[in-house]
């Protein structure tokens, strides 16, 4: 599903250069829940926006699909968004003066679905999310959790093969971040590829492998079956530093 | 290709911003409403000044004495000297070229004093000795009875017609003129015809309105003016220029008056093809005028379109990379904003054009409204469909211009700086 080789990215910002990611090499299959961690300007969400073709990169190669993407045209690239990947932001990111079912239904519009067919669409996958209610209510109106929600609905309106989550549980408290992590993982059963990065040790250890990045670099990659001792080890760090 | 969806979210998206878009708007509105407005009233000057001097001959030129200022072949400088019927005779036998002649004799005029009379009613009026030929040259419109004609001049009729004023001051309010007789400097004269001009281009002394026109031939001989010819009008053949007329009727005059060929000052002469076409140079460059300062107010308009757009992006650039995130293409991020930017202005357009023409309708109904449309200078405005339709060509454009550049600027943003911007 996604493969990258020897993955370089540097951000020029007058005659500094800063070196973010530092050749990384990641493959990421079909139906996965990855999440990604690191400490802050580790190039975490650097790597996601090169994922999600947001961003682009210097150096090495990034197929996504089978298709390899590079110096892509920003209009390939608005396609393979729209039909490939949803995004889900930690500010949420929608559109103000939109009501939650016009927000959803975004995707399609740009896919040339009809009005009345997307509007349809959409008041679907929000009473999935159990937001029925609120479809005619506008992004204001609504609490971090159902604004997150209506968030996950657009991006899976079109559709996606993949999801990357960019700090999603970032603006929410516990218990909201907790269901918002368990309707990922109702996405993920059904066969989405889930990319996450948070910073948050009990939301990635929700997930199915954990990537490690530290200063640019894939320190540590750790697999479902691990995650259990991985999370009593991260514990007793916990505990020793209360102590 | 009518994408309803497309209109169905520019409308949403403006509606959502209605202090945005009316501000928007609002420039360019102004631009349109000014220019419409100022080109009617340039117009309306137009058609009030050439109104009354449009039915005139453009191509007349006309003729009087004056005393000579050389001495020449015997004769003194400072004589007085007229016009014979001779002249007349020989001008048209002679000299091609020359469309219409209409020789003239000044009677009494209205600065003398009283010079008419019935019963016990008197008045001032200026007097002319003409034939029909005239009425083509300055034309009159019979509201009652007719004009001059042939048998008059042939019989020396003493007939005269009379302009409206007349018969409002030597009439009653209910007496019909037609068939009365008015006494004109002791001689009496039977009323034919009411006249009303058409232009008011008026040739001889005082008000055109005071007009009482008679025989040619009947001045003559019941005045006992003889064979003088006070003044005379031509008018050249179409596709001649009536000064070159002008100037071989001065030249034959002279010789045959016995006027030195250098005097200047004998020949009376007045051409209008000059005054018509400084006439014209004038109302061409109102229009020009117009235009300038109209495309300019326009022009200012599109700018503060443009500017708004460009901040409206900015302002937006975070929706709009949140857009592209979700699969919106340049193209279609670039469609949007011109659309909106487009439809802004040509609503605005509208608007601005539909209330420019309705102010001039209410100006053109206060205009009908005077009950002497003959005194006013200022008359129909009005703005041709074309230019109309120049305007509203000229506004899609400015739209297309307008929203470019910021749509241009609104996709050169990576997507995630877009949506990193806040």
């Amino acid at each position: 599903m996604i493969k990258i080789e020897n993955l370089h990215k540097s951000y020029i910002t007058g005659s500094n250069s800063l070196h973010v990611l530092k050749g990384i090499d990641l493959e990421i299959n079909q139906g996965e829940f990855v999440s990604v961690m690191g400490s802050s300007g580790s190039g975490k969400s650097t790597l996601l926006n090169i994922l999600g073709i947001l961003d682009n990169y210097d150096e090495g190669s990034y197929y996504l699909n089978g298709t390899l993407v590079k110096d892509m045209s920003e209009k390939k690239a608005a396609k393979l968004r729209n039909e490939l990947v949803g995004f889900v932001f930690q500010s949420f990111n929608l559109i103000s003066f939109k009501n939650a079912m016009e927000n959803v239904a975004l995707p399609l519009y740009y896919q040339g679905v009809s009005r009345k067919k997307r509007n349809k669409i959409a008041l679907e996958y929000l009473d999935k999310m159990g937001l029925l209610e609120w479809a005619e209510h506008m992004p204001n109106e609504m609490s971090g959790g159902q604004k997150q929600r209506v968030a996950i609905a657009r991006s899976l309106i079109s559709k996606p093969k993949i999801i990357f989550a960019d700090e999603p549980t970032g603006a929410l408290d516990t218990t909201t971040s907790y269901e918002v992590m368990e309707i990922l993982k109702e996405i993920n059963e059904e066969g989405i590829t889930i990319i996450l990065v948070t910073h948050e040790h009990d939301i990635a250890a929700m997930s199915d492998k954990i990537i490690r990045l530290n200063d640019g670099v894939i320190a540590e990659v750790i697999k479902n079956g691990d995650l259990k001792s991985w999370q009593n080890q991260y514990t007793k760090e916990v505990e020793a530093i209360a102590i | 290709m009518f994408d309803l969806d497309l209109w169905k979210e520019i409308l949403s998206a403006l509606k959502k911003n209605r202090m945005r878009s009316f501000m928007t708007a609002f420039g360019v509105f102004w631009g349109i409403f000014m220019l419409i407005v100022m080109s009617g009233a340039g117009k309306a000057l137009e058609n009030g000044v050439m109104g009354g001097i449009s039915a005139f001959a453009s191509n007349s030129a006309f003729f009087w004495t004056e005393p000579t200022s050389k001495p020449y072949d015997g004769f003194q400088r400072g004589r007085t000297w007229q016009y014979k019927n001779k002249d007349i005779e020989y001008i048209r036998a002679n000299i091609s070229d020359v469309e219409y002649l209409s020789p003239r004799l000044f009677g009494s005029n209205s600065r003398s004093g009283d010079n008419t009379i019935r019963g016990k009613k008197t008045g001032a009026f200026n007097i002319y000795g003409d034939y029909p030929v005239f009425f083509k040259i300055d034309p009159w419109t019979p509201i009652k009875g007719r004009l001059i004609n042939d048998i008059d001049i042939l019989h020396k009729r003493k007939v005269c017609i009379i302009t409206e004023r007349v018969v409002e001051v030597m009439f009653a309010e209910d007496e019909e003129p037609i068939g009365q007789y008015l006494k004109l400097n002791g001689v009496f004269f039977q009323v034919v015809g009411v006249i009303h001009p058409e232009t008011r281009v008026g040739i001889g002394s005082g008000r055109k309105e005071d007009t009482i026109i008679i025989p040619f031939t009947t001045m003559q001989v019941t005045y006992n003016l003889g064979d003088d010819v006070h003044f005379f009008s031509v008018t050249s053949d179409p596709g001649v220029p009536v000064s070159k007329v002008e100037q071989r009727l001065q030249e034959l005059l002279k010789d045959r008056h016995h006027i030195a060929p250098d005097d200047r000052q004998a020949i009376g002469s007045f051409n209008i093809e000059l005054e018509w076409v400084k006439y014209m140079g004038l109302f061409t460059g109102i229009q020009i005028l117009t235009w300038i300062v109209g495309i300019g107010t326009l022009l200012a308009g599109v700018i503060g379109v443009s500017n708004i757009m460009l901040v409206i992006i900015k302002e937006r650039t975070h929706e709009i990379g949140i857009q592209r995130a979700i699969g919106a293409t340049p193209g279609k991020v670039i469609t949007h904003i011109v659309a909106e930017s487009v439809f802004l202005t040509v609503m605005a357009g509208y608007i601005g054009l539909a209330l420019g023409v309705g102010l001039l309708e209410l100006m053109n109904m206060a205009l009908q409204s005077n009950p002497n449309p003959d005194d006013i200078f200022f008359r129909n405005p009005e703005v041709s469909f074309q230019m109309a339709l120049a305007a509203l060509i000229v506004l899609v454009f400015a739209g297309i211009f307008a929203g470019l550049i910021p749509a241009k600027r609104a996709v050169s943003i990576k997507p995630i700086d877009a949506i990193r911007d806040e």
